[in-house]
């Protein structure tokens, strides 16, 4: 890591205190209740002190999320292949799959509450049904635009649809895929929330829901913290993957010249 | 060194006799698109060429040569007559091809070596072993060509850490690798410098001389024709005819400064009048 990286990275770092240091100040300093905005250190207080009750509702979330974005990730990763490898059915698909991105999620919510119930399954459904989308568009792109050039060497060769596909459409698809998945995640995340603050009595969600009930508001924003946490977190695994899988697409600067 | 003259039939054997035959195209033509925007790319052509020949396809501009290379191998069917390669119908595609562009296009997620390897992981009988084998013996069959053309060493590198006569002489390499009996090469050259160009035109030589495939080459330039080919055929402007068919047979290995020679000279003259001539003959046309 070079010195430049260090220092960008303690600026996000500082950024990061200032923003929370300005908030404590700015309650300290106005009086403002906490029941309309708590401090962050009483956030924090009760996120420590609260953790054992919430924890169980984290991991609900949290396995929600990944079981929708598992779910998606693979609806997605066939339909965009499926839509990809064919001009004809990319730009006969494509009208009607942006219908679909564009119906707002929350309204699916009460639909799917109408056929499973309440709980976990509407939740799934929500999170998949959010983070499909780019992953279609991103591995649909990815492959519609294969340069002509590097799929001829390997026709010539005599290389099935399947081989070309394997060889050269899913490795060059890669830089797409892991940029969608890191949009899809956090959609995935949104779902879930989503539909288990509507419908749900698990889940950070359905805490957070509760707690603004009862006026809770430190535990509301508690939740918040959990939320944005996870969502780092998971940005985070996905963009380590992505640097060891698609490393090639990012070139250093060590060209060699001759 | 002694150069013999240029003639129909002079110098190295005229191979149509004995050796079995490479490709034949009988009356192909091709056509591409359909009803009024139908561009017809080559119009009846006949071509044989036999096992082992080195033919080079020059040409005005458009006239079909890269047609004909595609139909050799496969990519590109004809719309009426019969291309046999290899002793079957090119529909089959059975025969196996080593083939390069002007682009070297390398896989950029892949090292150099990989890449090269590439062939073994789609043509049999490599691919049963591929698996089993591409640490070891096709490993090392990749590393002994690239140690032929001149890159030592640079296996483990990626694409974009390459320079551009770099990239194509890696090319070379991943076309001969699963030892094709056929090795189409449609321009491999054009994008490089003059220097980097003749210092890969006797890379290739070598390559040919040791591997001895049968070599179709497209090119502008010629004498890169001259100095690479056994036999120079010149195409028409569009659609593409044979116009003229000669066998060349300069001494090898062929140097650069033979390319300078008298009799070279005079071959790359009467080339170039008849593709002058071709071209004029389409602007003629047009007016």
């Amino acid at each position: 890591m070079s010195a430049l990286d260090i220092r960008q990275k303690a600026w996000s770092a500082a950024l990061i205190v200032l923003f929370f240091v300005a908030w404590e100040l700015f309650c300290l300093m106005t009086g403002m209740s906490d029941l309309v905005l708590p401090r962050p250190s009483q956030v924090l207080v009760t996120l420590v002190e609260r953790f054992p009750v919430l924890w169980p509702h984290i991991i609900q979330t949290l396995a929600t999320t990944m079981f929708g974005f598992v779910l998606g990730v693979g609806l997605g990763v066939v339909l965009g292949a499926v839509i990809g490898v064919s001009k004809t059915a990319y730009d006969t698909a494509y009208p009607l799959l942006i219908g679909f991105s564009s119906i707002p999620k929350v309204a699916v919510v009460p639909i799917f509450v109408l056929w499973f119930g309440s709980g976990t399954v509407p939740a799934v459904l929500t999170a998949l049904s959010i983070c499909f989308f780019p992953i279609v568009v991103n591995i649909a792109t990815g492959l519609a635009t294969t340069e002509p050039e590097l799929e001829d060497v390997l026709k010539a060769l005599g290389a099935s649809k399947f081989d070309i596909l394997w060889n050269v459409g899913l490795p060059r698809t890669m830089p797409f895929f892991f940029a969608s998945l890191k949009v899809a995640i956090s959609y995935a995340f949104v779902g879930a929330v989503l539909s288990e603050t509507v419908a749900s009595n698990r889940g950070i969600g359905n805490v957070m829901m509760t707690a603004s009930s009862n006026f809770n508001v430190p535990l509301v924003f508690a939740g918040l913290f959990v939320l944005a946490g996870l969502g780092v977190a998971l940005y985070v695994v996905f963009s380590l993957i992505e640097g060891q899988v698609t490393g090639w697409a990012t070139r250093k600067n060590d060209v060699i010249a001759t | 060194m002694r150069m013999q003259a240029n003639s129909e039939f002079s110098g190295e054997p005229v191979s149509s006799g004995s050796a079995p035959i490479a490709i034949e195209l009988s009356d192909a033509s091709v056509t591409f698109g359909r009803g009024d925007r139908a561009v017809p790319a080559l119009s009846k052509t006949t071509l044989r060429i036999s096992e082992g020949e080195f033919v080079a396809l020059v040409g005005p501009s458009g006239c079909g040569k890269s047609t004909i290379l595609r139909l050799a191998s496969g990519l590109v069917q004809p719309t009426t007559g019969v291309v046999i390669v290899g002793g079957r119908e090119v529909a089959a595609r059975a025969m196996r091809v080593g083939m390069a562009f002007q682009n070297p296009t390398m896989l950029p997620w892949m090292t150099i070596e990989r890449n090269i390897m590439l062939p073994l992981k789609i043509v049999e009988p490599f691919r049963s072993k591929f698996r089993k084998l591409r640490k070891t013996e096709f490993r090392d069959k990749a590393n002994a060509l690239l140690e032929q053309v001149g890159l030592k060493g640079f296996g483990g590198r990626f694409p974009w850490q390459l320079s551009g006569g770099m990239l194509q002489r890696a090319n070379l390499c991943r076309a001969l690798i699963h030892e094709p009996r056929l090795l189409l090469l449609d321009e491999p050259f054009g994008a490089l410098d003059q220097f980097t160009r003749e210092e890969l035109w006797s890379i290739l030589q070598g390559l040919w001389m040791t591997h001895k495939p049968t070599v179709l080459l497209v090119t502008h330039d010629l004498r890169e024709a001259g100095f690479l080919a056994s036999r120079i055929c010149v195409m028409s402007a569009r659609p593409g005819r044979i116009l003229d068919d000669s066998h060349v047979g300069f001494a090898r290995p062929r140097t650069v400064a033979m390319t300078f020679e008298p009799d070279f000279v005079a071959l790359n003259q009467k080339l170039r009048a008849m593709i002058v001539d071709a071209r004029s003959a389409v602007q003629e046309g047009t007016a």
